[in-house]
């Protein structure tokens, strides 16, 4: 199987995140970063393939200078190569730009199988995936909990839990897939890993190496433009109530029915 | 270029709420974005569902019917929309940000190569057709803007719960048309088998009205049943912090917070959450927010409406036992 893990870097899930001045982007001051959660549930998918059947796992991601530090961990976690996808052409792009960079880098080989996360935690837009498989006219399954790979008859078998249920989906490969948390638990990365992980093949391609036209993405192709973001609305502190359990318990359910209209 | 395209999710053959909200949106943006607005409803005999989109403010209903689209497809739906918005070059497409919407949104919007909003809790329309969308990021800890740059085939998800549904009081005619698919969809690359129903919670939580969550402060799964029980009571769903999933007590399928469910129910009440940045970024949209915790510097009061100070273990049987009086009127 030729399997590859498209990654993103975003700021650790417990980050307090803050507008910046101009309120265009996040204040990025003393921010910590981590492979996004949801993509390691794809990388610890396509070394578990990789352990039962001959594989070759290629991380991709596009970002800055220090999204290597994401790829190098996943190359530590074992994948065997990296791509890292960097210009600065890129900035200001929408998903769909996202999408376009992709499928472009990942059309150069022919991989069996495409992880991606099912959202990212930053923008947590869940489109780049499903834009990538509709871009190279792969089917997919977003969400994904539990993978029952058949290779000998070239298909999966994927489940995703939907409202209330569980949809089980008979997929063709080559495939794309996004995962959820459940699909697997994902590994820590030992200490021989990470030294192996620094001789590993990384390569860095720009837009012109890829051949993409700059016009079609980043900020010049965006269809869709961030036009400012802010705080959300701040809630205050309300009723507390502190009595005892059953005169507090009177007072709640009066607030709700009388006050809030709820009950 | 014109006109509103709402899709009208089914599950069983039952037009979810969300479909209906949707639906009013796109009515009350007519004015901006022009045309009409249409709904276009999907499934397996699903024809008597079509006629109630009337009702819900569809001028004109698409339906198209199916053996082969008894459950969802992701290549199938988004074939007969694309091929449907194409032909009525239609400005806006709308659905609601659910696990299908979730899917079919980006897929459509790559397909029709237009603009893609997901989860929106606040739309306009600007500048001739251009949509311009309110959307949390990082879990909710950010409200961003965005503004799309083409006036055509702009696809946004809505969040449940958010958009309110308005009936419409005139007495429309119905207006259905059928519509195939332009593919064969005995043939899809990717086809759902079969779907299994999880007993775990009788209402879900992304749709939820009333949510009750549990947290640490329950001590072990076996104390559960105090939130199942003002759940029931309440007519609301089940969730769990990220802590009472984490130790096992509840399927990941219940979690609410970052990693886990954005809500924004009418009421949620946290049992026992102390409140750690990823939950309340997951709920804090919700319209009333209710806190049971011992600590009284939990970080979960500063944002409640109504909080109590105390043991759970006392509160919860008396509360489910208040909310059953109400209910019993």
């Amino acid at each position: 199987m030729k399997i590859a893990v498209c990654i993103k870097q975003v700021p650790a899930t417990e980050s307090k995140i803050k507008p910046s001045s101009d309120g265009k982007e996040i204040d990025r001051t003393g921010l910590s970063y981590v492979v996004n959660p949801y993509d390691e549930f794809g990388v610890e998918e396509a070394l578990r393939i990789k352990e039962r059947l001959e594989s070759s796992v290629t991380v991709v991601t596009m970002g800055t200078e220090r999204a290597e530090e994401a790829l190098r961990t996943c190359l530590a976690l074992g994948a065997d190569q990296a791509i890292h996808i960097k210009d600065d052409l890129l900035r200001g792009g929408d998903a769909y730009g996202v999408a376009l960079v992709l499928t472009t880098a990942l059309m150069k080989e022919h991989y069996d199988i495409i992880f991606f996360g099912k959202q990212a935690v930053d923008d947590d837009s869940g489109a780049v995936g499903i834009h990538v498989a509709e871009l190279m006219g792969l089917p997919h399954v977003a969400v994904i909990n539990k993978l029952d790979l058949k290779p000998e008859e070239g298909r999966a078998l994927a489940s995703r839990q939907i409202e209330g249920a569980t949809e089980m989906v008979n997929i063709k490969l080559p495939a794309v897939f996004t995962c959820q948390k459940g699909l697997n638990e994902p590994r820590y990365a030992s200490l021989p890993g990470i030294m192996k992980a620094k001789q590993k093949p990384l390569t860095t391609l720009t837009l012109a190496d890829l051949g993409v036209d700059k016009d079609a993405v980043g900020a010049k192709g965006a269809k869709l433009v961030v036009d400012c973001i802010k705080a959300p609305r701040v809630r205050s502190t309300g009723n507390i109530i502190d009595k005892n359990p059953s005169e507090s318990v009177e007072e709640l359910v009066r607030l709700l029915r009388d006050e809030a209209k709820v009950l | 270029m014109a006109g509103t395209l709402v899709f009208s999710e089914q599950r069983e053959g039952k037009v979810k709420r969300v479909a209906l909200e949707a639906l009013t949106a796109a009515r009350t943006l007519q004015s901006k974005v022009g045309g009409e607005v249409a709904a276009v409803i999907i499934g397996d005999q699903v024809a008597d569902e079509a006629k109630g989109l009337t009702a819900a403010g569809a001028e004109k209903v698409y339906l198209a019917e199916d053996p082969f689209l008894h459950y969802y497809s992701s290549e199938g739906y988004a074939s007969i929309i694309a091929d449907l918005a194409k032909k009525l070059d239609t400005r806006l497409i709308l659905m609601g940000a659910t696990m299908m919407g979730k899917d079919l949104g980006p897929k459509l919007a790559a397909r029709l190569g237009g603009p893609f909003a997901g989860d929106c809790v606040g739309l306009e329309i600007v500048d001739e057709g251009m949509l311009v969308a309110h959307r949390p990021i990082y879990g909710g800890k950010i409200m961003s803007t965005v503004k799309s740059r083409q006036s055509g085939f702009q696809v946004a998800t809505i969040r449940p719960n958010v958009f309110p549904v308005e009936k419409q009081t005139s007495e429309n005619t119905i207006r259905i048309e059928r519509i195939t698919s332009p593919c064969d969809l005995s043939s899809l690359l990717a086809q759902v088998q079969e779907v299994v129903a999880t007993a775990s919670s009788k209402v879900e939580l992304t749709e939820a009205r009333i949510i009750v969550s549990g947290g640490r402060g329950l001590k072990g799964p076996e104390n559960f049943n105090l939130v199942e029980d003002l759940a029931e009571a309440l007519g609301a769903a089940v969730g769990a912090s990220r802590a009472a999933v984490d130790a096992g007590w509840k399927p990941h399928s219940y979690q609410v917070g970052l990693t886990g469910k954005t809500v924004s129910p009418l009421l949620y009440i946290a049992c026992g959450i102390s409140g750690a940045i990823q939950h309340l970024a997951g709920m804090s949209s919700s319209k009333y927010i209710v806190a049971i915790n011992k600590d009284p510097n939990a970080p979960i009061f500063k944002i409640a409406n109504y909080g109590i100070v105390g043991d759970l273990f006392e509160i919860l049987p008396l509360l489910t036992e208040a909310v059953k009086k109400v209910r019993e009127g």
